[in-house]
């Protein structure tokens, strides 16, 4: 294992950890001044009880992300130095802004947490609000970072091949960014709001008629259902900026070896990087074609088409059948639950369904992970798409499995602690108005 | 004074209010690990409440630091980072360590589990800022260069195992508990025993720091020289020391008279103070002695970009910032009711 595998890996491996947990910070705070504000407006306890208990949870999930993300600035520069000084210029706005964003978050979170007593209950709703746009923002802000790694724009190349920053605000209005932003924001509430209703679906499995459980299960689903409904066609969208901007990751997250026209969609298979073939897949005929360039006779390139060495791994492949299999289920459940919605004006209740949601949040998750990872891995040997590989800009430093693996383990350990906290806040708990009673709407 | 130069007053102030802020919740939990006496328990208390609400936004100017850092002087950037990977992993490994502890201690289930986690987050609040000062010793004596390959001149041990960096780390240490013992002093003003206990804590932890500054001059090697020349032999640097000694004796003796809001303005002049010293003598280097303000820069249209995205970030996070004090911090630590 090569010292520049073993920083992309540790690289990854915070990002991936961090991901969940910011995304969570994003999410529960709208979920959390929802219930607030139905609160202040109808006086039910249950949704102050509500948004009480979700922000204790979202407390927890957000300290942890914020450390996270801390590590995540430091390491830039502690993998990959030789990046960060060479497109620091270029790429140092949107995290400055991110930065803004993220503070304007932490003093927002500061008064709703340890503020229910201290503001008006309006300033306190407020504050909620201002958590939740906050945290958007910074979600928004950070993407376009990552769209400049994707697309670069605003710089030239000096005599000597090196990145000079000739417009830094251009990363602003890079033409990836906006599916890329449009496709996260989706992905965060639908997951974070599945496993919300997940987590409630658990206790309603045990006692169907909780009023509490009952209308936080209805509350995290009305998030869920259009998020994860949408996610499918805002996918449809990136797919197609990714066929234009970066035709290898596409045919690599295909299994597509060859170009051509009328190229057909593969469901599942392995692809045989030697022999330039994906085997064992289910073939729909033209849709490749159709998805990626509207048109059934559209030309797509394959892996072919470019050096051997800027081919990316067979595992996006994986990835991205992992990310769109799981997305197509769960929106097909999203929809089976709106249908039901729509005709019998509640939520399905049955056992199967709640079983269902509860598998649906950690698989949502899983789902933002594989799409991290079509992307990303998708995105090498480069660092910034077609000027810097990665491997040029890794640390000197020597024996970077000491951090590697410490890393690892903290974070392995940071994981099980937050579970068993979390379980223990939820069995602590004792909601006010747990009185048995159907629940009469969503 | 160009782009490029307000930038990096920026990091020197956003570095300030990070020691006058994110350092008094380090400081919190040095005295969380030292807490002793009949009202121990009280002490470990009032420094819980006294956190919870700002510890957050608190640390957010280290981020600022590090991203004007790589945003306005990319090479600064790398050369520090590439040269001391091992003592800013080991603040990295602090910093989450010690945020995670203290959230799992705070809403955790009460019993063994919360004492552990209580341990964990003293003892990371107190290993932390040791090494943030080992890395500013290193930057400040001119240990940081990189050589033509890009590998750190003496390796990747050198820059920073030595006395001076440590010197500055237990100096760091020392203003941080400092700090945090006369806000904490402030906080506890309706229970006059426990705003003595850290008044004695301020006193002992003030007069510690003036002997570790000591220590720094004496463990200054070679490569402090430009730093020391600027630090002592500037226009500005007899008037600058002179106000920070007073500040720092009018601290003490506001603190030994009771005085503690008084001392509380006081000591964070005084802090201010050092950390302004600090950058004034350093420019126009950002890591001596190789990399200047002017050298190291990125382009104009960078600098300028950052200068205005800090213009609008400030003018939404200060009256913010200012807000989130007043409503927590402006009394006495109230019981207050929290979400735990």
């Amino acid at each position: 294992m090569t010292e520049a595998l073993l920083a992309r890996l540790q690289m990854a491996l915070s990002l991936g950890f961090h991901i969940v947990f910011a995304a969570v910070g994003v999410a529960m705070p709208l979920l959390m001044v929802i219930a607030e504000v139905r609160w202040l407006r109808s006086g039910d306890p249950l949704d102050r009880e509500l948004a009480r208990a979700w922000a204790k949870g979202t407390a927890v999930l957000f300290a942890v992300g914020a450390v996270s993300g801390t590590v995540l600035s430091f390491e830039l520069g502690l993998l990959f130095p030789g990046f960060m000084a060479e497109t620091g210029a270029l790429i140092g706005l949107p995290f400055a802004l991110e930065g803004a964003a993220f503070f304007l978050e932490a003093i927002f979170l500061g008064v709703y947490l340890y503020g229910w007593d201290r503001v008006r209950p309006a300033v306190h709703a407020l504050a909620g609000a201002g958590v939740a746009a906050s945290g958007a923002a910074s979600a928004v802000l950070v993407t376009f970072a990552n769209a400049w790694m994707q697309r670069p724009v605003g710089h030239a190349l000096d005599a000597e091949g090196r990145l000079v920053a000739v417009d830094p605000a251009a990363v602003f209005t890079n033409a990836y960014a906006a599916h890329e932003i449009v496709h996260l924001l989706g992905a965060v509430y639908m997951a974070t709001a599945l496993a919300v209703a997940g987590v409630h679906a658990v206790s309603l499995l045990r006692a169907p008629d909780d009023r509490f459980h009952r209308r936080a299960f209805g509350l995290a689903l009305a998030l869920a259902v259009p998020a994860t409904l949408a996610q499918p066609l805002i996918g449809h969208w990136a797919g197609q900026q990714v066929a234009r901007y970066q035709p290898a990751k596409l045919a690599a997250a295909e299994g597509q070896f060859a170009t051509e026209r009328g190229a057909g969609l593969k469901l599942g298979g392995i692809p045989d990087y030697e022999a330039r073939e994906t085997r064992w897949a289910l073939e729909v005929p033209g849709a490749l074609s159709f998805l990626a360039t509207s048109s059934f006779d559209g030309e797509v390139q394959g892996l072919e088409d470019f050096p051997r060495d800027e081919w990316p791994s067979p595992l996006v492949h994986y990835a991205w059948q992992v990310m769109v299999g799981i997305g197509s289920a769960l929106a097909a459940l999203a929809a089976f639950a709106a249908v039901h919605l729509v005709r019998r004006r509640e939520w399905p209740r049955s056992r199967w369904f709640l079983k269902a949601v509860v598998a649906a949040g950690p698989l949502a998750f899983v789902a933002l992970e594989a799409g991290w990872v079509v992307t990303e891995v998708g995105r090498q040997p480069w660092i910034a798409y077609g000027l810097l590989r990665t491997e040029e800009t890794v640390t000197p430093m020597p024996g970077l499995v000491v951090p590697c693996v410490t890393f690892t383990l903290v974070y392995v350990g940071l994981a099980a602690a937050t579970v068993v906290v979390l379980r223990s806040i939820f069995r602590t708990k004792a909601p006010a108005a747990a009185a048995a009673g159907p629940e009469p709407s969503p | 004074m160009t782009a490029a130069e307000a930038v990096a007053g920026v990091g020197v102030l956003s570095l300030g209010l990070y020691a006058l802020l994110g350092g008094a919740d380090f400081g919190g939990g040095v005295w969380d690990l030292l807490a002793r006496g009949p009202r121990a328990a009280r002490q470990r208390a009032l420094i819980d409440e006294a956190i919870a609400p700002v510890w957050e936004a608190n640390h957010v100017w280290l981020i600022l630091v590090v991203v004007l850092l790589f945003a306005g002087f990319p090479p600064a950037f790398a050369a520090i980072s590439t040269a001391l990977h091992v003592p800013l992993t080991l603040v990295l490994l602090g910093v989450v360590l010690r945020g995670a502890a203290w959230v799992f201690r705070r809403y955790g289930e009460a019993g063994p589990a919360r004492d552990r986690w209580g341990r964990v987050f003293a003892v990371a609040s107190t290993i932390t800022p040791v090494f943030l000062g080992v890395a500013l010793g290193a930057v400040t004596s001119g240990a940081v260069r990189l050589g033509e390959d890009g590998a750190p001149v003496g390796g990747f041990f050198a820059p920073w195992l030595r006395p001076f960096p440590f010197a500055v780390g237990a100096f760091v240490l020392a203003l941080f508990a400092y700090l945090a013992a006369v806000y904490l002093a402030v906080e506890a003003a309706d229970e006059p025993a426990l705003a003595d206990d850290f008044r004695r804590r301020a006193l002992a932890a003030g007069l510690a720091s003036g002997g570790l500054a000591w220590l720094t001059v004496l463990t200054a090697g070679p490569g402090t020289g430009r730093f020391a020349e600027g630090l002592l032999g500037s226009a500005w640097s007899w008037p600058l020391q002179l106000a920070v000694a007073a500040l720092a004796v009018a601290a003490l003796v506001a603190l030994w008279r009771r005085r503690f809001r008084l001392a509380r303005a006081l000591a964070v002049g005084q802090v201010a103070g050092v950390v302004l010293g600090w950058g004034l003598a350093m420019h126009p280097h950002v890591v001596p002695p190789d990399l200047t303000i002017a050298s190291a820069a990125a382009p104009p249209a960078t600098q300028r970009g950052l200068l205005v995205a800090l213009g609008a970030g400030g003018a939404a996070v200060f009256p913010a910032l200012y807000w989130l004090l007043r409503v927590f911090k402006s009394g006495p630590a109230r019981g207050g009711s929290s979400t735990a």
